[in-house]
């Protein structure tokens, strides 16, 4: 197994470089470290530095609509980002949409993934099938659902409600306006439906990878199904379980594709991407949109951490 | 397996009802694809009908549409925009990653678990995050609308994922073999080009292609950072919806024509990207 293997061989393996040539181990060392400097350097300059950028604007009165008015402005923005309550709103936004997406794609995934544990006929088909909605491209998606699925007029869903009534002599089918009327629930059961296939391929990967015999020896002592699953499969799955939560929720929060084209940011589905978004290229508010995307940056720290001590986890155990 | 023959046809009329609802989900779960892409192949006036027609005439209209028949708005220069910076990112991302993966798995340096928790935690750092600082740089340097621009973004967006990937690709290399070898008298290239670079190959593969979707993908900084010239796909199909009379083929011809090379290259690579996909922390 992957996980494993790399660490027992670490250890096996002494530094055949440091044996040979003891005098010259600081210039080893550089060597070995010199493949790693221009990904380093790299992901600084791009990543980090804009973010130095970020901050330092963050303390200034700096709309691009006034450019005279530049000036430094202290806290007013971060003032005026924490009583906004539209950021309010769209950090709770956040908060709700990363989580019923990521749990009910989990869960969802996870019934996927044991059902295609099992042998049946066409399964490599059904799993192709199933793993489509993550290869479409998620913008192209978003327009999917909105015009060919949630559409109030001639989109699948209502379609499909009117054919049903049809079927039992009703000419007055419920066509209800998805996207105005449960605009969260329609932008989530698209992310659901896209991101679903993704905890699927994880789970089927850590249901594959378990060791067989111990399930035939619990069958064998006569567990059934149920303490099977409770006793060895889920615990041999939980890594994995967090593994696909842990990548899901690094791209659910920071969705803004389907945000912007479901609903464009309204109706309460502003999520902070999008708020950002919105402050830096419509209100074009340079200094107001950077304080937000500090504050977003210190949220996204927070959730952070806790996923990087799970994947720390993941690596120790890989190293052990 | 040993069932005993009194619990045989349960147990198996069991598993066909399981296998028939994997059948189910499956079907509900490409039924939307299914649709787009029947939807892509009827007139407008078929497209928009409320209950759906299902066997109505199919016509090539919207992809005609979709090229430009009536608008004259060709879709291939954004499509050329996004395949050269995915492309070119995707590249990118290997000379950078490929020596850090090395660095940090065949020859770990140390406090290596470090270093791969800073390429990690940039990608939890948000986009908008830097994107205003990025976007002034680029006006003032003359990059804004430059597929250039995108290719170094997108590089900084895989390459924390890539060098997850390499490093657990290259974990699978035999260290017995790298010893043996380097006791023979091979040095450093013949040792890459003839064991190392055979293992990970599949693994670079799968590196490549994920990077490559998530570029092709990418909607954000494209839809900021470019204008008329580098617009990429996702940008052109955020623009194609007007409000203006029946689109909804045209809609869906141009999804499926977008969305294409990605399922094309998914359904080719479905177990590598699986692998890939989940840092190479399972296969």
């Amino acid at each position: 197994m992957t996980l494993t293997h790399s660490l027992t061989r670490r250890a096996r393996a002494p530094r055949i470089a440091g044996r040979t040539v003891p005098p010259r181990r600081s210039r080893g060392a550089w060597a070995r470290r010199a493949p790693l400097l221009p990904a380093l350097i790299f992901m600084i300059v791009v990543t980090q530095l804009p973010f130095v950028g970020t901050v330092a604007i963050s303390f200034m009165r700096w709309n691009a609509l006034e450019p005279d008015h530049k000036a430094f402005a202290g806290l007013d923005n971060y003032k005026e980002a924490v009583t906004d309550p539209q950021l309010r709103s769209s950090l709770l936004t956040t908060v709700t949409l990363t989580v019923t997406v990521v749990l009910v794609s989990l869960a969802l995934g996870l019934g996927l993934a044991l059902l295609l544990d099992r042998r049946f006929r066409g399964r490599g088909l059904v799993r192709t099938m199933l793993i489509t909605p993550f290869l479409v491209v998620p913008v192209a998606s978003a327009l999917l659902w909105k015009h060919a699925l949630y559409n109030a007029t001639y989109g699948l869903i209502n379609g499909s409600l009117t054919w049903l009534w049809s079927l039992f002599g009703s000419d007055d089918p419920p066509q209800p306006d998805w996207l105005s009327s449960l605009p969260m629930m329609s932008v989530e059961a698209s992310l659901i439906w896209q991101w679903t296939p993704f905890m699927m391929l994880i789970l089927l990967a850590g249901l594959q990878s378990r060791p067989l015999d111990a399930v035939e020896a619990a069958r064998m002592d006569g567990a059934t199904t149920w303490q099977i699953f409770r006793y060895l499969t889920f615990p041999h799955l939980r890594r994995y379980l967090e593994l696909a939560a842990l990548l899901g929720s690094i791209y659910v929060v920071q969705n803004f594709d389907a945000v912007f084209t479901l609903t464009g940011g309204g109706l309460g589905t502003a999520n902070l991407p999008y708020t950002v978004y919105e402050t830096f290229y419509q209100a074009h508010d340079y200094g107001q949109a950077s304080a937000e995307g500090v504050i977003v940056v210190l949220c996204s720290l927070l959730v952070g951490s806790f996923a990087l001590r799970t994947v720390s986890s993941l690596l120790r155990e890989e190293t052990r | 397996m040993a069932t005993t023959t009194a619990d045989a046809p349960v147990v198996r009329r069991r598993r066909g009802a399981l296998g028939l609802l994997a059948w189910l989900c499956g079907v509900l779960f490409f039924l939307p694809v299914a649709w787009m892409v029947l939807t892509s192949l009827h007139s407008e006036s078929d497209a928009a009908t409320n209950p759906p027609s299902l066997g109505a005439p199919l016509t090539l209209q919207g992809y005609r549409e979709f090229f430009g028949a009536s608008t004259g708005v060709s879709p291939w220069p954004p499509l050329i925009n996004s395949f050269s910076a995915s492309l070119m990112s995707t590249l990118l991302v290997l000379v950078l990653s490929i020596p850090a993966a090395y660095a940090l798995s065949i020859k770990p340096v140390r406090k290596w678990s470090d270093a791969m928790f800073f390429f990690l935690s940039t990608k939890m750092l948000p986009a908008v995050a830097g994107l205003l600082p990025i976007y002034l740089i680029a006006k003032n340097s003359g990059l804004l609308d430059n597929v250039a621009l995108l290719v170094i973004l997108y590089t900084s967006m895989n390459l924390p994922i890539a060098v997850w990937m390499m490093r657990s690709f290259l974990a699978e290399v035999p260290v017995e073999i790298l010893e043996a070898a380097s006791i023979d008298g091979a040095g450093l290239p013949t040792v890459l080009a003839r064991i190392v670079a055979p293992v990970v190959a599949p693994g670079i593969a799968a590196t490549s292609l994920i990077c490559f979707i998530f570029s092709w993908n990418e909607l954000l900084f494209a839809r900021v950072l470019t204008g008329v010239v580098a617009g990429t796909a996702p940008v052109f199909l955020t623009g194609f919806v007007t409000s203006q009379g029946l689109f909804l083929a045209k809609v869906c011809a141009a999804a499926v024509c977008v969305s294409l090379p990605v399922l094309i290259a998914g359904f080719a690579a479905q177990d590598k990207l699986v692998q890939g996909l989940s840092l190479g922390a399972v296969k």
